[in-house]
């Protein structure tokens, strides 16, 4: 057992569920008890989602602990197929599911027989792994059954596209910033004449999966959800994989170099240093930045970096290499991947961190103090408590962290929205600081907004008590409107009684 | 069967579906239990989906150092390798030494349910070794729905309040923190005086949680009446649970709390007083009516009361009359909230609701019927266990104006045209005593009120009908 407040990342079955609803037309049922679907409220209030998530339950209830599933697994699944007709059903365990340890195979076997569309079973562990590892392993379950299908029934198509295209791999609902990121990158794609073969899994059809062999190459943009998928196609197909990050103008050459290499091995003559130079200098505005004056006042100011390994490792290179900023420690909860993100921020850094405990997190920044903190939305409340800054670049993550706006953090557009993250960060401390050594110009309290000169009236002990119970920000507004209604009533003293009649005549 | 039905057309009807809909797992009820109870500290034994949903469901809440965690079990406990008493003490005791707590709250969950950990055996050995009262809940998914967890807890702390008045004075000034408040400054003497302002009438204990301002306004409307309350479960400290003694009165404020009903009548011998909900200012006055003709009070005042708050909505009313709204159900209060609405002028074809009990509830369903008769309008049907898919083609064939559901189906909804409210926010608004109706309206008429400002911009169906799915 282990005391827990928070946690970093998600549960097994939510990585499932964020695969099965990226793509369209493919329904999840989850093997689980009541209360327990709290994913299609993430969905439809983080992503302001139109349509339903196509995520139902199949309840566990006291009966199913008493007598097994039997049907009632079976008959939703056909229920599902026969109301919504998807292309496919995957039937999602979780913990409960785990423990009670039914023959769901057999049950989705069973189905497939009635069932129309397809039928899967998600090969997922609550106990071992995490939502990360879950919604890499399910992506790849699905890419490998629809490979699989297609070749059986010899609808594989053969050899590659004429032109030089690409697979984006790894784009999924409730990613951070993943359908700017995507936009983003087939804008990029565009740029270098790369056709863009498929996106998978966000808004793609199983359908589109037998087409994945046609693509040059796949592009994995994040270390966490993807990489199973290409390696599976690697193996199958021999097609080659580009996993860095264009994330920091640095990164974003690496990996259009890269590009550049594996699709001139495959007979494409393409050289994109023209463009990199070109956008580097002139276009991104981040590499001008680290130039300019403002940046030269980021030299050696501390950061403390932490998130997921993706973000993580991009924030600190793009700090230390591109602005001169001293991360003094940077870290990730991707435990179980914590040898790549060593290998890969060792040197951007005086310390790397690998933990999924908040405590120790807010702990290593209360020692560091830094200037600025790139971090999830727990550390930006850590930053509050500490009056410390913080930039958000990783889940977990809120609904402000879904903008309607166009915020990438990849690509050459990313790099701008980096440098005003950056930049803002570290400015409103600054601003912050001097306010405090110079007393600013501000009074800090509001002393009187009302519609009266002082107040009159006397307010008793109880009526006091029970204004100070009010939330803070609706307080002035209770107390004048309570105040304005004793007035009129040509009350002079405002006791609980006052309170409550100002407040059932006016809404106070 | 159906002549029983034929010669009453106005009975309500009641239907049982396949329990396929939305709601909160019931441990979100440690979100407002642990601000109620100030010197509580609840455990969540669990996994990390109960962890995950209420990191999320609580929102900013989780910033502000709560007095509540997860046990997160591991392979190990689910095994038997680890030793589940040995595991809790550790816990336990960090949690004594970090936040010293009156009491833990452990709340059992599917998980427990799953493996049988025995948690109520488990509870009174550890409780005597590290000197901490342990109450257990078993508030989980495979039995209870959202609020029914409040009502787990609460059943479980009815067993802890004391038997007996304590003898000192001084100690049951200490006990009765709602007098105290009320009394707060006052001399003895006034505070004497005051007695002599209620009726002689047996000791009334409310249950239900509530925030402590509504505790005070329905305490003073109460007060009215001449009627002294004597205790209220929770308090705001769980050292301040009020006494209960055999033959005390007992009348719950929610209609989600027949657990806590039923152990005060059995296990503590109290006397149950069944009256509607005060929720809506028809229903507190009921609620009033009722607790005084137990007394044999007769009640003062509550005519003209009750018709000025009703004055004071006009302009709420005015918007909502002749419309209709539709419960998708998942908090328990959606028979006292249709039966206010209908008197408002707002029809109500069905009202879901995840478990009804008709003996707990029956003064409310009563004054729902005579309700409906009163402001001539059919009868909703009431759907228990409802299915959320079948609710939505009802939904579209109806065309109803307001539907009040959970945030999984609220923008969907909204996207196809469909004003919605959140049916969460009834939970933690402020919406019981005459003082409260207005909050009710402020929230039902919002989205009216908000897509009539949009009304012209022909903006109201925002999804392509080949998605419509």
């Amino acid at each position: 057992m282990k005391l827990a407040y928070w946690m970093y990342a998600g549960p097994a079955h939510i990585g499932t569920l964020r695969i099965a609803s990226s793509f369209k037309n493919v329904h999840a049922i989850m093997h689980a008890p009541l209360g327990d679907d709290y994913f299609n409220v993430m969905r439809s209030m983080l992503e302001r989602e139109r349509n339903f998530t196509p995520v139902t339950t199949s309840v566990v209830d006291r009966n199913v602990l008493a007598r097994g599933s039997q049907e009632k697994v079976v008959d939703n699944i056909t229920r599902k197929d026969s109301e919504e007709h998807p292309d496919l059903i995957v039937l999602t365990p979780t913990c409960t599911s785990s423990i009670l340890q039914e023959d769901l195979q057999n049950f989705v076997d069973r189905a497939q027989i009635e069932a129309q569309g397809d039928v899967m079973l998600a090969d997922v562990n609550h106990y071992r792994v995490n939502e990360l590892q879950a919604a890499d392993r399910t992506l790849q379950q699905i890419v490998h059954y629809y490979i699989e299908k297609a070749r059986k029934k010899g609808e594989l198509p053969e050899g590659k596209t004429a032109k030089p295209s690409v697979n984006i791999l790894g784009m999924t609902t409730l990613g951070f910033h993943n359908q700017h990121d995507c936009t983003e990158l087939k804008r990029l794609m565009a740029d270098l004449g790369i056709a863009v073969n498929a996106v998978i899994p966000e808004g793609a059809s199983v359908h589109e999966i037998k087409k994945l062999p046609q693509a040059w190459f796949n592009l994995v943009p994040y270390r966490e959800i993807g990489l199973m998928t290409a390696e599976y196609l690697h193996q199958e197909f021999g097609t080659p994989c580009i996993d860095i990050t264009p994330m920091g103008v640095v990164e974003t050459a690496r990996c259009l170099r890269k590009i550049q290499q594996v699709i001139n091995e495959q007979g494409a003559d393409v050289n994109y240093e023209d463009y990199i130079n070109n956008q580097t200098l002139y276009v991104s505005q981040a590499a001008w930045f680290s130039r300019s004056i403002d940046c030269q006042n980021l030299t050696g100011k501390k950061a403390v970096v932490y998130g997921d390994n993706t973000h993580a490792a991009a924030m600190t290179k793009v700090l230390a290499r591109e602005m001169g900023i001293h991360v003094v420690w940077a870290g990730t909860y991707c435990k179980y991947d914590a040898d790549w993100f060593r290998q890969e921020v060792s040197e951007y850094c005086d310390e790397v961190l690998i933990t999924d405990d908040h405590g120790l997190v807010g702990d290593a920044i209360a020692r560091v103090e830094p200037s600025a903190i790139f971090g999830t939305q727990m550390e930006r409340h850590v930053g509050k408590r500490l009056n410390i800054p913080c930039g958000v670049i990783a889940a977990p993550i809120h609904i402000q962290n879904f903008p309607i706006g166009y915020k990438p953090f990849l690509g050459y557009e990313g790099t701008n929205q980096l440098t005003d993250l950056v930049y803002n960060s570290f400015t409103l401390g600054m601003e912050d600081h001097l306010l405090e050594i110079f007393g600013g110009h501000d009074t800090k309290e509001v002393i009187h907004k009302g519609i009266s000169a002082g107040s009159d009236l006397n307010w008793n002990r109880e009526a006091q008590a029970e204004l100070n119970k009010v939330p803070g920000f609706v307080r002035g507004k209770v107390k004048r409107n309570t105040e304005k209604f004793a007035r009129e009533r040509g009350m002079n003293e405002i006791t609980l009684e006052v309170m409550y009649a100002a407040k059932e005549a006016v809404g106070a | 069967m159906t002549s029983v039905v034929d010669t009453q057309p106005q009975a309500l009807t009641f239907e049982c579906e396949t329990g396929n809909y939305h709601t909160f797992c019931p441990i979100s009820c440690v979100a407002w239990l642990y601000q109620k109870i100030e010197d509580s500290f609840f455990l969540v034994i669990g996994t990390k989906t109960c962890g995950y949903f209420l990191q999320n469901a609580m929102g900013v809440m989780i910033f502000a150092e709560p007095r509540y965690a997860m046990a997160e079990l591991e392979e190990g406990d689910i095994s038997a390798q680890l030793n589940d008493y040995e595991e809790l003490k550790r816990l336990c005791l960090q949690i004594k030494r970090d936040r010293n707590p009156s009491v833990i709250v452990w709340i059992g969950t599917c998980t427990t349910e799953i493996i049988k950990m025995d948690l109520e055996g488990l509870a009174p050995r550890l409780e005597a070794e590290i000197g901490i009262p342990v109450v257990v809940a078993r508030a989980n998914g495979l039995d209870y729905a959202f609020t029914q967890g409040e009502d787990t807890v609460l059943a479980a702390m009815v067993q802890r309040c004391p038997e007996k008045t304590p003898v000192a004075e001084t100690e049951r000034e200490e006990r009765n923190a709602i007098s105290k408040l009320l009394n707060f400054g006052r001399r003895h003497e006034e505070v004497k005086a005051e007695e002599s302002e209620y009726v002689n009438h047996p000791p009334l204990v409310l249950f239900g949680s509530l925030p402590d301002p509504v505790v005070t306004q329905l305490t003073l409307e109460l007060k009215k009446q001449g009627i002294k309350v004597s205790g209220w479960l929770p308090s705001k400290r769980y050292t301040e649970l009020p006494v209960v003694e055999e033959g005390y009165y007992v009348i719950g404020v929610n209609p989600f709390l027949s657990r806590t009903a039923t152990t005060f009548m059995r296990r503590r011998k109290c006397k149950l007083i069944g009256a509607p909900f005060p929720i809506g200012p028809d229903g507190t006055r009921a609620w009033i009516e009722k607790i005084c003709s137990v007394f044999n009070i007769e009640p003062k005042g509550l005519d003209e009361r009750e018709s000025q708050i009703w004055e004071n909505l006009e302009d709420y009313l005015k918007i909502i009359r002749g419309k209709s709204v539709f419960f998708m159900g998942d908090n328990l209060l959606e028979i006292s909230l249709a039966r206010f609405l209908i008197r408002c002028g707002m029809t109500c074809p069905e009202i879901g609701i995840p478990y009804m009990d008709k003996r707990y509830q029956a003064a409310e369903l009563t004054l729902l019927e005579q309700t409906c008769q009163e402001m001539g309008v059919p009868t909703p049907r009431i759907v228990e266990k409802p299915d959320n898919y079948n609710q939505i083609q009802r939904i579209q064939e109806l065309g109803v104006d307001l539907v009040i559901t959970g945030m999984a189906h609220a923008n969907p909804l909204e996207a196809r045209g469909i004003n919605t409210k959140w049916s969460v926010e009834f939970t933690f608004a402020q919406i019981h005593g005459f003082t409260n109706a207005r909050d009710i309206l402020e929230l039902v008429t919002r989205p009216l009120r908000r897509n009539n400002s949009l009304k012209d911009l022909g903006w109201d169906k925002l999804v392509k009908t080949e998605a419509n799915g």
